[in-house]
């Protein structure tokens, strides 16, 4: 798994690509914690992302609580079917911004 | 019904020829049977028909006489101690009376796994616990001790542990046992939720007929030791033979007896089964 991180106007948009997994998520996990201490509008790019487990959305969820506390925003952006029924299971898609595309996002 | 020795690559389990023993007692003489991809397939059987002890081949836990099982594309015969226990990490399994562990919480409970087989953040361990208790709709019960829920619950909590890593396969033995109808048809319910949003193949023993005609993508029955039957829900309904239609319809079997064996046993001239 590997992960990018840029800024688009005023949001830094982070993208992953690959598997986010139970090897893969710590690192995810440090990486999203890190963007969302920039303390601006975060944007979680998954396009590229193939398959996340509940270790990763578990991450994702951990994020945006700490963004929450800081009066931050994180949106998800381009997530992919699979994902999305992991998020829905758990009834996530409720808790989370979820957008068709980073453009959309940010 | 004849399953192809070929490799199927829908196929998470293959077993061929399994041929088991407890001592100098068969018990599985020679079962041949797949287990697809995304399907829930449940089996059947009465006492003694083997149905938990093929369970537990199929989830690596034991080992056979002779034959040959691939789980998850894996031979278990060519597989070291640690590939083996890297296996069963993709192995769930929703033990019958639910297995919790009375003096930790349900919550904790529901770590152990991540616990021993992870390296993560406590953080995440609990975000993802609490995931799957919402999953099992015990959302906000995580600090409530095993003795504090009812048998449904416990059932349900054990469900949450089993699925907590994310298996590819979930294993569940008699997920219905002792639940009334209401709860039951809930449990079912959830089988079928895991299977449809998170793509696992549920493989589940269990004595209760509505419950496997509810659930099965197909059924497998054992009798004693061998398969008597594997196909769709359709498909045993419309099966012609009598065993099966006695097994549907709850007629018991009567045993044939060996008049001779019987007396040897119970003079003790026929020799009793030596455990291992």
């Amino acid at each position: 798994m590997k992960h990018e991180v840029k800024d688009v106007g005023g949001s830094v948009v982070i993208a992953f690509e690959g598997d986010v997994d139970l090897q893969t998520s710590p690192k995810a996990r440090e990486a999203l914690l890190a963007t969302v201490g920039q303390g601006k509008p975060v944007v979680v790019d998954l396009a590229k992302v193939g398959y996340i487990d509940s270790s990763g959305v578990a991450s994702l969820v951990e994020a945006l609580q700490t963004a929450k506390k800081g009066g931050q925003t994180l949106a998800l952006a381009a997530v992919s079917e699979g994902a999305l029924r992991v998020l829905k299971l758990a009834r996530l898609d409720a808790v989370f911004a979820i957008h068709g595309s980073v453009d959309d996002a940010v | 019904m004849t399953e192809t020795a070929q490799t199927s690559p829908r196929s998470v389990i293959e077993v061929r020829d399994l041929v088991t023993h407890y001592g100098d007692r068969m018990i599985l003489k020679g079962i041949s049977m797949d287990v697809h991809a995304d399907e829930v397939m449940v089996i059947m059987g009465g006492s003694g028909s083997g149905k938990s002890t093929l369970l537990r081949h199929l989830m690596a836990l034991e080992h056979h006489t002779s034959g040959t099982m691939r789980i998850l594309g894996e031979d278990i015969d060519k597989l070291s101690g640690v590939e083996l226990v890297e296996l069963r990490q993709k192995l769930g399994v929703a033990f019958q009376g639910g297995a919790l562990f009375s003096s930790m919480t349900v919550g904790e409970n529901v770590m152990l796994p991540l616990f021993e087989h992870t390296g993560l953040d406590r953080k995440t361990m609990e975000i993802m616990a609490r995931m799957k208790l919402e999953v099992v709709s015990l959302g906000g019960f995580e600090n409530l001790m095993p003795s504090e829920l009812s048998g449904g619950m416990i059932k349900r909590a054990a469900f949450a542990r089993a699925i907590v890593m994310d298996p590819k396969i979930l294993f569940c033995d008699e997920p219905s046992a002792g639940l009334d109808p209401v709860v039951a048809s809930a449990l079912d319910d959830l089988i079928l939720l895991l299977r449809d949003a998170l793509g696992m193949t549920v493989v589940v023993v269990t004595h209760e007929l509505e419950s496997a005609f509810k659930i099965a993508d197909r059924i497998t029955i054992l009798d004693r030791g061998e398969i008597l039957f594997i196909g769709t829900p359709d498909e045993l309904r419309a099966d012609p033979s009598e065993r099966i239609q006695n097994l549907l319809n709850r007629v018991a079997e009567d045993d044939t007896m060996d008049a001779d064996a019987y007396l040897n046993r119970l003079t003790g001239e026929q020799p009793a089964y030596r455990p291992l």
